[in-house]
């Protein structure tokens, strides 16, 4: 299995290590409900340097961005940050990912680590393609990516460091220092929370954890696994690839539309994307409440309020930590997807009641 | 971890103390701990009849689903209600307060299957 280099923090601080796509990684420290309520109430501190990193370099690299994603890059600034997707031409999604633009021609592009390998060959391909005149390579072995996430992640990390937090704003990063080591400093996360994502070199990995663990514990941080991860996302239905993106979904159905930009003049996926929407989309990405006993999980069938149409399918659930009740997101046929509509979760052998509901599940109070 | 010694085990992970006819199951400290925070206890409708290693009932905690399967054969005669309303009673006391149920057993062949604490303790030694 492949390490990342906090593997022996996770071990000292009593990680509970398991195989995550080939990589070793906690999925809980103390436990999942303590981490995410930690995260909500106070801080977590992530170890995601499973993430991917691919840099784009070079003259073309705005031309080759712009073509390749979802979202306009071009309207990406020196020191912004911009989610979006990778496409086929079929409109499916290879992967969902952050483009940071770090100079006129550099930009740095995460991906998930699962999917590393499979985006950096198809940017290859798109770029050969395209016959761009600009450098790719797969910096993912030379990052630790560490992740302070909640009310208090400002506070943190800005102990460690002379750049001016409070000016960066969400979807910006600085290029300073942590500890004194360069760090890319990001206000991004995946939790909810407002927070900062940190670059730094692989190997400057633990320093900067053991550092960012020294200021956070005492305002109640926790270290949180994969598990406080998964749940915290939910919360606020972020999607996750494998779950609800995937090689046979469509961003506009899969909720991204805000990053599937259709006015642009082209971007690898756009013809079956526009065809797609002008044909009506088929289906929805929606989150549910259960109202019965039960919890929802990850490929449970929906039916409709009487339970003899099949409308769809959950692509995450669990039990809320923050709002302690059962929640799921799932795709659901277009004529059942608005908020408020009646529906049926097929747990096991019962039919279970739920409910369309408004998202975020989750929205934080400050 | 410790495993009382007037229980019996499965390689299931669930505890069994019989008395007489009457057999109360729970699952194991090994088990709530796998698991994580327990959030949900499904049980069956008393008066069922339960073969050996049908499934019963399901545990699920934040991130998992896990079933429960009977260690014996016989009729559940009670469940517990505080586990149902509860389950975090699971994570707390999963050895006494949080049994799941009682079954009056029909017969009595599976009780000799069954794990004494030490056999248990070395299985679950083995799994880390």
């Amino acid at each position: 299995m492949k390490q990342t280099a906090l593997i022996e923090e996770h071990r000292k601080l009593g990680g509970r290590l398991i195989d995550f796509g080939g990589w070793e990684l906690p999925v809980q420290y103390t436990g999942l409900m303590d981490e995410h309520l930690a995260c909500r109430s106070a801080a977590g501190l992530f170890d995601v340097s499973h993430m991917g990193e691919v840099i784009v370099e070079g003259a073309d690299a705005e031309k080759f961005l712009y073509h390749l994603v979802s979202n306009d890059a071009s309207k990406i600034e020196i020191g912004m940050a911009q989610y979006s997707a990778l496409c086929r031409p079929e409109g499916g999604i290879v992967d969902d990912i952050i483009v940071y633009r770090r100079g006129q021609d550099r930009y740095f592009v995460v991906v998930n680590a699962s999917n590393t390998d499979k985006d950096f060959a198809w940017m290859l391909k798109i770029h050969k393609e395209g016959g761009f005149t600009c450098r790719l390579e797969n910096e993912s072995s030379k990052w630790s990516q560490i992740a302070v996430q909640g009310r208090f992640a400002e506070q943190i990390v800005q102990a460690l460091t002379s750049a001016t937090l409070s000016a960066v704003k969400p979807f910006r990063f600085v290029e300073n220092t942590i500890l004194g080591i360069p760090a890319i400093i990001a206000r991004t996360g995946y939790t909810g929370e407002d927070g900062f994502e940190i670059y730094v070199a692989w190997n400057e990995g633990p320093k900067v954890w053991q550092a960012l663990l020294g200021e956070g514990t005492p305002l109640g941080m926790k270290p949180c696994g994969l598990g406080a991860r998964d749940t915290l996302r939910l919360e606020v239905k972020y999607p996750l690839y494998g779950n609800e993106l995937t090689d046979e979904t469509n961003p506009l159905e899969a909720g991204i539309g805000f990053a599937t930009k259709l006015d642009k003049t082209d971007f690898v996926g756009k013809a079956a994307i526009v065809a797609a929407k002008a044909a009506g989309l088929k289906r929805k990405l929606v989150g549910i409440e259960i109202k019965g006993a039960g919890i929802p999980r990850h490929g449970y069938k929906l039916f409709d309020e009487v339970g003899t149409t099949e409308i769809g399918f959950l692509t995450s659930g669990t039990h809320s930590p923050s709002l302690k009740k059962p929640i799921g997101i799932a795709y659901v046929t277009s004529s059942h997807a608005e908020i408020g509509t009646k529906l049926l979760v097929e747990i096991r052998a019962n039919k279970i009641p739920a409910e369309i509901v408004a998202t975020p599940f989750y929205k934080r109070p400050y | 971890m410790r495993f009382p010694d007037n229980l019996k085990y499965t390689k299931d992970h669930e505890w069994a103390k019989i008395e007489g006819k009457q057999v109360t199951v729970g699952i194991t400290d090994h088990a709530q701990s796998a698991l994580g925070d327990i959030v949900f206890v499904e049980l069956p409708k008393i008066g069922r009849e339960l073969k050996v290693g049908e499934t019963f009932g399901v545990v699920e905690s934040i991130k998992a689903v896990s079933d429960l399967y009977s260690p014996v054969q016989g009729k559940v005669v009670a469940i517990n209600d505080a586990a149902i309303s509860e389950p975090s009673l699971l994570n707390r006391e999963p050895h006494s307060s949080a049994w799941l149920v009682k079954i009056e057993l029909t017969d009595t062949a599976a009780i000799e299957t069954l794990l004494d604490a030490s056999k248990y303790t070395s299985l679950v030694e083995g799994l880390k």
